[in-house]
């Protein structure tokens, strides 16, 4: 990820939260949490090298395969949990993001949006789309859920979760308006209905 | 990379009150430093010693052959935990066979050995001995403990007594209590040794006899729940002793069976009663009935009706919990009751569970992943 868009996620967690990071990657998101927002928090990470990367940089890191839920976690037992690019490699999508719901007071959840116009005009083409945000062949993607933004909104409503913003990502730009059509990234705010 | 090191002997005559109502008037320590200590006392890190292990860590002694620590591939200059940036203490624990106060010394009040007179030792009495080792020689807080197995309730016990003196934890391979089968496991281990004609209830040294063949078939038992079955089937499967010793001629006649139930038949026997063998010569029968008791007894939560994250909402260290996916022994989910307790108290944990194939004996081999595990989070240090 990169440092801007490190900076435009961080401007939606609040001073001070503390944070679970399902999937955390190299641990770099929650480092700058920790750095600039005060954050405390744990990231969930299965790939080996990047637990190592996280104890590097002075993350807390946990090894557990997110297919197995969120057991360990309390109800409402954080103030934000974070689905950066997480969700379209999970097989329990669905699961998943009723667990985000469940154990964070706020979830952030960010994704590639395949209505995104270049795969559009791929698919129009007749091919699935390989492009900078989405490199990979159909046959060896690791990201096993793909998703629009729309549609993302329509499992939002389905779960009862309340969607507080929902904007796009395209490079280092925010897309607020088109963002199914123009934007490369989905980001979505969650909280549930039973705190609102 | 080897260095060479000496074992040192620390004596305390300040009496040491156990939890089990006695106390020991006046004990030694038995135990090794690698490293230098800097001067704002800042960089030691205490290694605990799990079942039959000892003080004797890392390096080797001069003009002993074959001499390394029991955890050289972790410990020592350059290694995961490195001696060239910590202070290393290993220490043997009260009741144990390899120098500190145990069984085999004189008990003061008899002029006799204690034998099974030494009084039952727990995880927390002997985190108490440690902690005034770890005073006496100047360190106020350590910058880590660690440990495998019964080591690393040690390192959770640290974390609990003296909350303030520790600032790193690692916890391998470890749980917050046995469970059952855990138990049933060490009381056969047990039975074996004290229904030994040689064991004269504690006190064979007066008789000049060693119970070996309990010890033997304690050793067994302990080591088929190190293993995991995989490793087992890939190291011995069903090859037969014979055939496995001369792999050139292993013609049909020699793959027939003996039919001898006496026999060693199969390789994983003559591997089993070799362990066997090899253990009874030097460890002592009245330390191994200890410290599978000390792993028994060993519950904080007890205290607080079993729930564990209020027995551990003291806790100020940062922990590191490590298991290995086939270790049946100490399962991942036991260290994952510990992460959860750790959450509940929002105290600073990460979790590794390593991809190994060897059971519970994984944390003390060498696996890569475990290795480079460890010694990233000591980088950060």
């Amino acid at each position: 990820m990169s440092q801007k868009r490190i900076e435009i996620l961080g401007e939606l967690i609040p001073l001070g939260s503390r944070v679970l990071d399902l999937g955390c990657g190299d641990g770099a998101f929650l480092e700058y949490l920790q750095n600039n927002r005060q954050c405390f928090g744990y990231g969930i990470e299965l790939n080996d090298a990047n637990v190592a990367s996280c104890f590097e940089r002075g993350v807390n890191v946990l090894q557990l395969n997110l297919e197995e839920g969120l057991k360990l976690f309390e109800d409402q037992s954080f103030d934000v949990v974070l689905q950066i690019d997480t969700l379209q490699h999970l097989k329990n999508a669905e699961t998943m993001l009723k667990e985000t719901a469940r154990v964070g007071k706020m979830g952030v959840i960010t994704f590639p949006n395949f209505a995104h116009w270049p795969n559009r005009l791929s698919v129009l083409k007749g091919r699935m789309p390989v492009t900078k945000h989405l490199p990979f062949e159909w046959y060896d993607t690791p990201n096993i859920r793909v998703a629009t933004f729309n549609d993302f909104q329509d499992l939002a409503e389905k779960n009862k979760l309340h969607v507080s913003k929902a904007f796009g990502l395209v490079g280092e730009r925010t897309i607020a308006v088109w963002a199914n059509l123009l934007a490369s990234t989905a980001v979505f705010t969650l909280t549930s209905t039973s705190l609102t | 990379m080897s260095f060479y090191v000496q074992t040192q002997i620390m004596q305390f005559a300040q009496a040491l009150p156990l939890e089990c109502g006695a106390s020991l008037a006046s004990y030694e320590l038995a135990y090794e430093t690698y490293g230098q200590l800097n001067e704002s006392k800042s960089n030691a890190v205490l290694i605990c010693h799990a079942l039959n292990a000892s003080h004797h860590v890392a390096g080797q002694y001069r003009g002993q052959n074959n001499s390394e620590g029991w955890w050289s591939n972790m410990i020592g200059p350059g290694k995961p935990v490195d001696t060239n940036r910590f202070f290393v203490i290993g220490v043997n624990n009260l009741g144990s066979c390899f120098g500190s106060t145990g069984p085999v010394h004189i008990n003061p009040a008899t002029q006799k050995p204690y034998g099974a007179d030494f009084p039952v030792v727990t995880v927390e009495d002997w985190v108490d001995a440690q902690e005034r080792l770890v005073t006496r020689l100047g360190i106020e807080k350590l910058l880590a403990v660690m440990g495998g197995s019964l080591g690393g309730m040690q390192v959770l016990a640290w974390s609990m007594r003296y909350p303030k003196r520790v600032r790193h934890a690692i916890v391998i391979a470890s749980a917050p209590n046995l469970t059952a089968e855990n138990i049933a496991f060490n009381e056969v281990a047990r039975r074996a040794i004290v229904t030994d004609p040689d064991f004269h209830g504690g006190h064979y040294y007066e008789h000049g006899v060693v119970p070996k063949r309990g010890l033997r078939i304690a050793r067994m038992i302990g080591h088929i729940t190190y293993l995991s079955d995989d490793v087992m089937n890939t190291r011995f499967g069903r090859q037969l002793r014979r055939v496995a010793g001369n792999l050139e001629s292993d013609s049909l006649a020699e793959q027939n069976y003996l039919y001898s139930t006496q026999e060693v038949e199969f390789q994983i026997e003559s591997y089993l009663r070799h362990q066997g063998d090899k253990f009874a010569e030097y460890f002592d029968a009245n330390t191994y009935l200890l410290i599978t008791r000390a792993l028994d007894y060993f519950d904080p939560a007890k205290a607080f009706e079993g729930r564990l994250s209020q027995a551990m909402a003291c806790i100020e260290a940062k922990f590191l919990v490590i298991s290995f996916t086939t270790d049946w022994r100490f399962s991942p989910s036991r260290s994952q009751e510990l992460v959860k307790a750790l959450l509940d108290n929002h105290r600073q944990v990460s979790y590794v569970n390593i991809d190994a194939p060897h059971g519970h004996d994984a944390f003390l081999l060498e696996d890569p992943q475990y290795l480079s595990v460890v010694r990233s989070y000591f980088k950060h240090l």
